[in-house]
């Protein structure tokens, strides 16, 4: 679904960490990690709802999708995507 | 500015790093203390007010509460407020002389999850530490240190913290700090000293001169995320092209707030004083109308005026600095921190009166000890 030089986070399958916990905010969302006790800012309501919907489909471009995020879009996505992911926020989904 | 900051500035739903004073008890008297603390108040909340508090924070969704005091494991219900918080997903973090940390109880500690410490210290030798915090309680802290590294707390937990409060007299022993932080596998963490509580006293001679706040500076830029600061350091932006790492704005009634002993809620840890003061969590609506509603913090949400700093350059950098600082020097609050770095405090402070700065609020100091009198016998 995606073209040209798609970011590799696209066809990952995620979810959030399960020590993480998501508090709405007026700019987006605040995501805690209880083990890292680190602090995170989800800076548009988008980005919320796309990670709390990557558990729901197989891999993050078909989250994207489902979520009717503009293609155009995906790219700046999977870069937010890709450093929740290294800061543990998000986790690789097994089986 | 970041859109982000912007937004923080506008407040948030819940506060991100609230403090929770448990009492004001201590067995310590340190003369910077921020909430003077030293007898217990007989209003402190009760076991189960506290409860009924972090059940309201719980549903507010608060990822963690900072416990201070006064000394926190005074408290005989410490344990079980701490272990009743995490059962409600909110983690803890609690600030402590270490005084009661002996063998058992920092393996009690190393048991709980979400739970971190932080030490206090404020200097790496007993003479500079104890000039400031009392006599012994350099071998006190030590000795709390060495019981959470025999419990395998930090391999269990992560690293406890060590907090210093920067003088003066300890700016010079930051590497050593650091050192002692890392010889504990322990993380350092330090913060700007502020005039409030007995440190409204202490201040004029603790506080740093203003060479040792570009060597803090400095240090800081070096030492970058190594070191926690609870970004209390954001007047110093003014110095360089390079913001220090945090969250560059003064928190108080958007993101931070305390709740003392008694259950008052001030718009930050150092301002006990009744005008800073938005509520009581014993009023109707709690805690949550208090963040939500409360006019002082829905005032401290509006954008605030730079007043006399709006003709200078490094206004974005410095944001004006600390609330407190100024309330409690005696400075008007769109002007100049006292520790402006460009001078411009020094020169607002010579010019306020002899006593005319407020005098923080809620002393309470132990009185001072009788004088041991000899009784005339020959």
């Amino acid at each position: 679904m995606t073209t040209v030089a798609a970011h590799p986070v696209l066809g990952r399958s995620l979810d959030l960490h399960p020590q993480v916990a998501l508090r709405p905010e007026p700019f987006g969302a605040l995501a805690y990690h209880y083990d890292t006790r680190r602090l995170v800012f989800l800076k548009h309501p988008d980005v919320v709802r796309v990670v709390r919907e990557l558990g729901n489909h197989d891999t993050v471009a078909d989250t994207l999708t489902a979520c009717d995020i503009a293609p155009v879009r995906h790219d700046a996505f999977a870069s937010a995507i890709s450093s929740l992911l290294d800061s543990e926020m998000l986790r690789d989904r097994t089986g | 500015m970041t859109a982000l900051v912007e937004q923080l500035k506008g407040g948030l739903d819940a506060p991100i790093c609230l403090t929770w004073e448990l009492t004001y008890a201590c067995n310590l008297e340190c003369v910077h203390c921020l909430s003077s603390s030293g007898r217990r108040d007989p209003r402190e909340l009760t076991t189960d007010e506290a409860k009924a508090v972090l059940d309201e924070l719980h549903a507010l969704q608060v990822f963690y509460i900072n416990i201070g005091g006064g000394e926190p494991m005074i408290r005989r219900d410490f344990f079980e407020l701490v272990e009743y918080s995490i059962g409600r997903g909110i983690g803890v973090k609690f600030s402590t002389n270490g005084a009661f940390i002996d063998a058992a109880k920092a393996k009690r500690l190393t048991d709980l999850d979400y739970l971190d410490i932080q030490i206090s210290l404020d200097g790496t030798d007993a003479v500079t530490n104890d000039a400031v915090r009392g006599d012994g309680s350099y071998a006190t802290a030590i000795r709390a240190m060495e019981h959470l590294r025999d419990a395998g707390f930090v391999e269990r937990n992560g690293p406890f913290k060590i907090s210093v409060v920067v003088t003066r007299h300890n700016v010079d022993q930051l590497d050593e700090f650091k050192a002692l932080a890392d010889s504990f596998g322990a993380q350092l963490r330090i913060t700007r000293l502020r005039p409030s509580g007995r440190g409204a006293d202490a201040w004029h001679d603790l506080h740093p001169t203003n060479a040792q706040q570009r060597q803090i500076y400095e240090w800081l830029l070096a030492h970058g995320e190594q070191v926690l600061t609870g970004d209390s350091f954001f007047h110093l932006n003014a110095l360089g092209e390079e913001n220090l790492p945090g969250l560059n704005l003064c928190g108080a009634g958007r993101v931070v707030c305390l709740i003392d002993p008694i259950g008052d809620v001030y718009a930050c840890p150092f301002v006990i004083h009744d005008e800073f003061k938005a509520g009581n969590v014993r009023d109707a609506g709690g805690f949550a109308r208090i963040w939500k509603q409360s006019e002082l913090f829905t005032e401290l949400r509006q954008p605030q005026s730079a007043g006399a700093c709006a003709s200078c350059g490094s206004y974005d950098a410095c944001q004006g600095g600390c609330m407190a600082a100024k309330f409690f020097t005696g400075l008007p609050l769109d002007g100049p921190d006292p520790e402006c770095v460009g001078g411009e405090g020094e020169l607002a402070l010579a010019g306020v009166a002899s006593g005319a700065a407020p005098r923080p609020m809620a002393d309470h100091s132990k009185p001072p000890r009788p004088v041991a009198v000899s009784l005339g016998r020959r």
